[in-house]
Order: C-alpha cells, then sequence, then structure tokens
C-alpha cells in the first residue's frame, strides 16, 4: 500500500454550512511497472474528500480493503470508493452523522490493526446499517471503474471495436473444439 | 404516428410493450385495428444503449421497490429488487439474453403426471402440447430461433467450450449452443451477432430479437399503433355489465388521464399485472378486477435459479460472447428418482465484472468473496434454470408499507420456496459443480438465489374458473373483453425461460381476438 493520508485543513477551521469544501485527501503512488502505470497519465494519484478528514477516510479505506480483500490492487480504486462514500455523505447531514459515528465505531489505530483484527471487528457490526451500506457502496464502486477493469482483466464493452467475434470470444486451446453437431460456423462476414 | 382520442371506444387498449404487448401490437394493427399501447417506461434505441453495465441498468430497470417476505432468498439479498425485469419501450425483451426453449409435453400436464404434491397448487395446462406446437413453431420462425426451421447454431464460446467437455464426460448427451432468438445470421433486416457480451445491457446491433425494434416499429408502420411512453396505467375501468370500459393512465407529466377502450390486454410481467388487478378493485369487483376465484396474484412462480461457477488453472474469459449461449437439455425431464417432481435446464451464464459480486456470489465480502473474484479471467459459469412449484400463498399482493410516487401501493411479494424447488436446486448445482470438476475446475462456486428474471402464474390460464383467471385464450374467466398476454398465464411454470411461451400464446389469443372481433362477438 502507497497510500498517505494528509490534513488540508483543521476540520474545526471548516465552514460547517459549506459540505463542497475538501476537509481531507487522499493521496498515493502507483508502483512502477504495475500495469496501472501506464493506464493513468502520471503515476501519483489524489482523492480531494468533501466532508470525511483524511484520519477519516484512511480508516474508511482500511475497512474497504477488509470487505474486499485484493492483496495486489491498487489503493486507487479503493480511494474510488471512499470518495463515493463521502460525495454521498456530503448531501446530507443525516447521512454524515451516521457515517462519521460508523467510523468512530472502527475505533483508534483501525487501519493499522492486522486483517483479522479488523475482520473480527467487522463481524461484530455486520448486521448494522453502517457496514451494510459502506459494503453496498463497494461492491457497486470497486468493480466499475477501468482501474479495476484492467487489474481483474475484464475487457468491458466490446460493440466499438466490433465486438469478441474475431478477437478471442473462441480463443480458448486447452479443451477440445465443439463439434459442428452442437455447436455453429462462425460468421466472419 | 396517430394519436387515438381519449374517447374512441374503438381502440384497443395494451398495457406494456415487452413480449407480449409488442407483439400483441404488432398482431392486432395488422389486422386492421386501432391500438393504444401504455409503456411506464422511456424509448431507448440501439445508439442510446449504454455499455457501461451500471448505467445501462439503471436506463432500463424497473427500479420502482417492492415490499417482501418469506424464507426466498431474494427477501434478505435483495430486500428492494427481488425481480430484475425491464421498464422501458420493449420490456424486459430489451435486456432478456434471447434463451427460447419450448415446454415439454409432460410439464403442460404437471398436475396429472406429478401427482398431488402436498403445499403445492399444481394444476394441468387448458391447452395440450399438439396445439401449442403450432404456436411454437410459428414464434420461432418469427424470432429466427438457432437450431430450429434451418436458422444454423450459434458458435461455440471459450464458456461454451468448458461447459461442453465437462457435460459430455459427464455422459449427458443433449449439449448444443441452445436455443437463442440471436441472429447467427444476417436475417429479418438485421444483423448476426459479433459476440459482445452485452445482451443484458441492450445489444446495440440489433441481432437479439426485441420488441422495440422488431414488432413495434412494424406497428408503428401500419399507422394504427398509438404508442404512450413514460404512460403508466394505474386502473381498469368496467362498465354496469361488467365489461371493462378503458383505463385510467398518468401521462407523462403525472396528470391523470382516462383512455376508453373495446378490449384491453395487459401485459405488465406477472407482478405488475398482478398488481393492476388488484388495483382495479370495485364495488362489483370487491377482491380486484377478474378475481372472483381469488386466484389473482397467487401461484406466483420465478423458477427454480442458481449460479454455478467453476474456477480454472488457465483463462476462460467468460465475459466474451453471447450470454446464454449453451445448454444441457438431459435434466430437463420428469423422473422422481432424483429425489423432486420436474426437471431444469443447465444454462451457460456470465456475469459481468460491476455485475458479478452484486448477484452472483454466496459470500457477503472478505477474503472467500474477494478470491473468486480475483479469479475472474479463469472462470466458467452457467445458470440453472429448473421449474419451480405454484404455491397458493406465494403470492403478490398489494404493499401494506411502500406507495409509489402516485400514493399507490406497490406490489409485495411474498414467497416460501417448496421442499421440491430446494431439493431440485440441490440436485442441479451439484450437477453443475460435477461439470466443472469433470474438466478440472480447482473450485467451484454455487450463488445464492438471484433476483427473479422470469416472472409467471399470477392469473394462470385454467379449464375451471374457481382454479385460474382466465381461460385457454388468456381472456379473464370473468371480463369477457379483458386479456391477459404476458407470463401471468402460465399454469404452472415448467423448465423454460418463457419468452418463447409468451410470444407462442400471443400470436393464438391475438388470432382468437381477431375472430372473435371478426365474428362480432367482441
Amino acid at each position: 500500500m502507497n497510500t498517505c493520508a494528509t490534513h488540508a485543513g483543521s476540520p474545526q477551521s471548516a465552514d460547517r454550512r459549506s459540505f463542497v469544501r475538501a476537509l481531507g485527501v487522499l493521496t498515493g503512488v502507483i508502483a512502477l511497472g504495475h500495469p496501472l502505470a501506464a493506464l493513468l497519465p502520471g503515476r501519483a494519484w489524489a482523492v480531494e474528500l468533501r466532508v470525511l478528514s483524511s484520519a477519516e477516510a484512511a480508516a474508511l479505506l482500511a475497512m474497504i480493503r477488509t470487505i474486499a480483500p485484493h492483496d495486489t490492487l491498487d489503493d486507487a480504486a479503493y480511494a474510488l470508493v471512499v470518495s463515493a462514500v463521502d460525495r454521498d455523505a456530503a448531501g446530507s447531514a443525516e447521512a454524515l452523522a451516521g457515517l462519521r459515528a460508523g467510523i468512530a465505531s472502527l475505533g483508534e489505530g483501525f487501519a493499522l490493526m492486522s486483517e483479522d483484527a479488523r475482520v473480527l471487528h467487522l463481524k461484530a457490526i455486520e448486521s448494522g446499517a453502517f457496514f451494510g451500506s459502506v459494503r453496498t457502496k463497494t461492491l457497486m464502486v470497486l468493480y466499475s471503474n477501468p482501474i479495476a477493469w484492467a487489474h481483474f482483466g475484464y475487457e468491458g464493452e466490446s460493440f466499438s471495436k466490433g465486438g469478441y467475434l474475431l478477437r478471442g470470444f473462441n480463443d480458448l486451446k486447452w479443451l477440445p473444439e465443439v463439434p459442428q453437431a452442437d455447436s455453429g460456423a462462425v460468421p466472419i462476414g | 404516428m396517430p394519436r387515438f382520442e381519449l374517447n374512441d371506444a374503438d381502440v384497443v387498449v395494451i398495457v406494456g410493450s415487452g413480449a407480449g404487448g409488442g407483439t400483441m401490437a404488432n398482431e392486432l394493427t395488422r389486422r386492421g385495428l386501432k391500438v393504444v399501447m401504455f409503456e411506464a417506461g422511456g424509448r431507448q434505441s440501439l445508439a442510446t444503449f449504454s455499455q457501461d453495465p451500471g448505467e445501462a441498468f439503471g436506463q432500463l430497470t424497473w427500479l420502482e421497490p417492492r415490499s417482501q417476505s418469506g424464507t426466498w432468498d431474494p427477501v434478505k439479498t435483495s430486500p428492494t429488487l427481488p425481480a430484475w425485469h425491464c421498464r422501458t419501450v420493449g420490456g424486459t425483451t430489451v435486456h432478456w439474453t434471447g434463451a427460447t426453449p419450448r415446454l415439454r409435453e409432460y410439464e403442460l400436464r404437471a398436475r396429472t403426471v406429478y401427482g398431488d404434491i402436498p403445499g403445492a397448487s399444481l394444476a394441468d395446462w387448458p391447452i395440450g402440447y399438439a396445439e401449442l406446437k403450432r404456436w411454437y413453431e410459428l414464434a420461432e420462425r418469427r424470432l429466427g430461433v438457432t437450431r430450429r426451421h434451418g436458422n444454423p447454431d450459434m458458435p461455440a464460446s471459450n464458456n461454451f467450450k468448458v461447459m461442453y467437455a465437462g457435460a459430455r464426460r459427464l455422459g449427458y448427451k443433449r449439449v448444443h449452443t441452445n436455443y437463442l432468438a440471436i441472429n447467427s445470421r444476417a436475417r429479418d433486416g438485421r444483423g448476426f451477432c459479433i459476440q459482445q457480451g452485452f445482451c443484458a445491457q441492450g445489444c446495440k446491433t440489433g441481432a437479439k430479437w426485441s420488441t422495440l425494434y422488431t414488432e413495434i416499429p412494424q406497428a408503428e408502420a401500419s399507422g394504427r399503433l398509438d404508442l404512450r411512453t413514460e404512460c403508466f396505467v394505474t386502473r381498469i375501468e368496467h362498465d354496469n355489465a361488467g365489461r371493462a370500459t378503458g383505463v385510467v393512465y398518468r401521462d407523462a407529466a403525472g396528470a391523470e388521464q382516462r383512455q376508453r377502450a373495446r378490449i384491453v390486454c395487459i401485459a405488465g410481467n406477472a407482478i405488475e399485472t398482478a398488481r393492476l388487478l388488484l388495483l382495479s378493485e370495485s364495488g362489483r369487483f370487491k377482491r380486484g378486477l377478474a378475481n372472483g376465484s381469488d386466484q389473482v396474484g397467487r401461484n406466483y412462480c420465478h423458477h427454480v435459479l442458481s449460479f454455478v461457477f467453476g474456477i480454472f488453472e488457465q483463462p476462460v474469459s467468460f465475459w466474451r460472447g453471447a450470454v446464454l449461449a449453451g445448454v444441457v437439455e438431459d435434466e430437463n425431464i420428469h423422473d422422481p428418482r432424483r429425489g423432486f417432481v420436474g426437471g431444469y435446464h443447465l444454462e451457460l451464464a456470465m456475469l459481468d465484472l460491476p455485475t458479478l459480486p452484486l448477484i452472483g456470489l454466496p459470500y457477503g465480502w472478505g477474503r472467500d468473496f474477494a478470491s473468486v473474484i480475483d479469479n475472474y479471467r479463469n472462470m466458467a459459469g452457467m445458470l440453472v434454470n429448473g421449474e419451480d412449484l405454484p404455491r397458493a400463498d406465494n403470492r403478490i399482493t398489494l404493499s401494506t408499507t411502500l406507495k409509489d410516487p402516485y400514493g399507490l401501493p406497490v406490489a409485495h411479494i411474498h414467497c416460501d420456496p417448496h421442499a421440491n424447488d430446494l431439493a431440485m436446486r440441490t440436485h442441479a448445482t451439484g450437477q453443475g459443480r460435477k461439470i466443472y470438476e469433470a474438466v478440472g475446475a480447482k473450485r467451484t462456486v454455487v450463488s445464492s438465489i438471484p433476483p427473479a428474471t422470469h416472472q409467471m402464474g399470477t392469473a394462470r390460464m385454467s379449464r375451471d374458473p374457481g382454479q385460474g383467471v382466465t381461460d385457454a385464450y388468456g381472456r379473464t374467466h370473468e371480463v369477457p373483453n379483458l386479456f391477459i398476454s404476458d407470463g401471468s398465464v402460465q399454469t404452472t411454470a415448467g423448465a423454460a425461460n418463457p419468452t418463447l411461451t409468451i410470444v407462442a400464446l400471443v400470436l393464438r389469443q391475438a388470432e382468437h381476438i381477431g375472430r372473435e372481433v371478426a365474428g362480432s362477438r367482441l
């Protein structure tokens, strides 16, 4: 993990009526040689937060990593989930209060605990609303972006490239071909 | 496009524009009838279909929540979306995957063949296979179904190669690239499938049959179809003689309107069709329109569904290619020695990466969950599609807790799977696992029950008016000019994906309506 969290302004001095003011920021650097290094314009990335502090964001990111632990998936993908949770909370004081309380309930040092300890912690709250909403957001955002697609090998839409007809829909070679009686010829024109 | 007058009592009203409604509009306009078709959703096109799975889901899906109860998995795992169907012109034919098997002869006689199963409300269909076969053939020609009537088979994808090799090793004999309403060659003014793997997001080449770009434009070309989009029908009205006189609806601006009609056909997908009948209760029809038998909404079936995934040492890339282009038919038999009545299909299936974690996996979170997705490249997938048994209390009612934006109760779904459904699911997922293990899977995964994509039985056909809602033509027993034109009329579910049966029954119903109108009986 290459994430560092920095404070961009103290929460105490923030204008509480303005939910759009960035309070925290998540930043990271994608490792050299990582396939994503070619995908992003530069290796360094940053997510500016609207309501969460950097410390809250770091705890949330650790929670999301525990929900969906993909060891070699870059923090940049997880940061997109943090950003989505942060954006949702910015729209409603009630949602923000719930999120804050939820993150606070993870306790000091959650992000630094061992994975086993984090799992135990989350098991204890998994039936609650806070865990449920973070889990749902994780499932909806973590696998719906080009960073995750490149990582897991999903190639996405193919209409713009003429489909997979001539781009590998039948390129599997480790099993025998299917006889013509049970399948059809490939139309190539 | 014509705009018929609201007080034109000569029009036929169709509610819903999917497989049933869209086909009916084409059939009736070509017989010279004037049709007003209502669609709750908006109109997309090949050009506007989004290729982002999440965005496409939002663009096409019926997202209004439902309330739920019962022991069926989606009550817990998918509380607001127990059923996954569409709200858009073309209905669920926009996101369907094109599988078009027929029901089998024995499935139309389920009560006789399976016997009196405790806890089930089985009945025989009032129509036999010999009669239905003729309409299946017409429907298959219309839809251009592969492997039928000279239409070439779909080619084998990577995902199918895995299913095929495993199934053959297990001794299965009827394994092929499925019967699909997807062009394997250019036909009907539409091109051939280029294996995009985006059937469920709307087929951008139009190779897959959908009423959106086949039946509906043909009906529009007749000059006799008035298609009203973003219009939601809230009530069917009747006169003192108990005949339907028209519908009340909310137009695109939310204003209430009334359209008169000589005939009303409801094709809102089985959940909404039942809801509309229940919403149309009146002094004469106190339990809901055409519900003297108290069968409206009951016997809700949605098939025994489950994904089975195999994880292999080598890549499969199962997201490439037509989604359901493969089937094992051998288990679609009635053989009680397996421990259950009725049968099932094992159909090829895949889920795109954004959708897999949402509906495909049994683990909520953590290492078990994530390690499946880590193997996304090396996964193969299939979907069990089996016959579930109708139960009187598995039913659609009006919600007592949730209302739609017009203040009307949404549909409430109660569902407790029958023990037979659970036994079949155990058998079918076990066979699915064996197929993958036979070709070296290092791990197999069985999903929880996904949201229902096939809705059936909530206004079933019956010979005895006390046992169902409609006669063998889908005409309601109680209201002579009210027809049900979707999967609601299926007396039992069988193991066949329902669209072909819906189209076959609608073609038959349309001929019946045409005959009755010509004879001045309707």
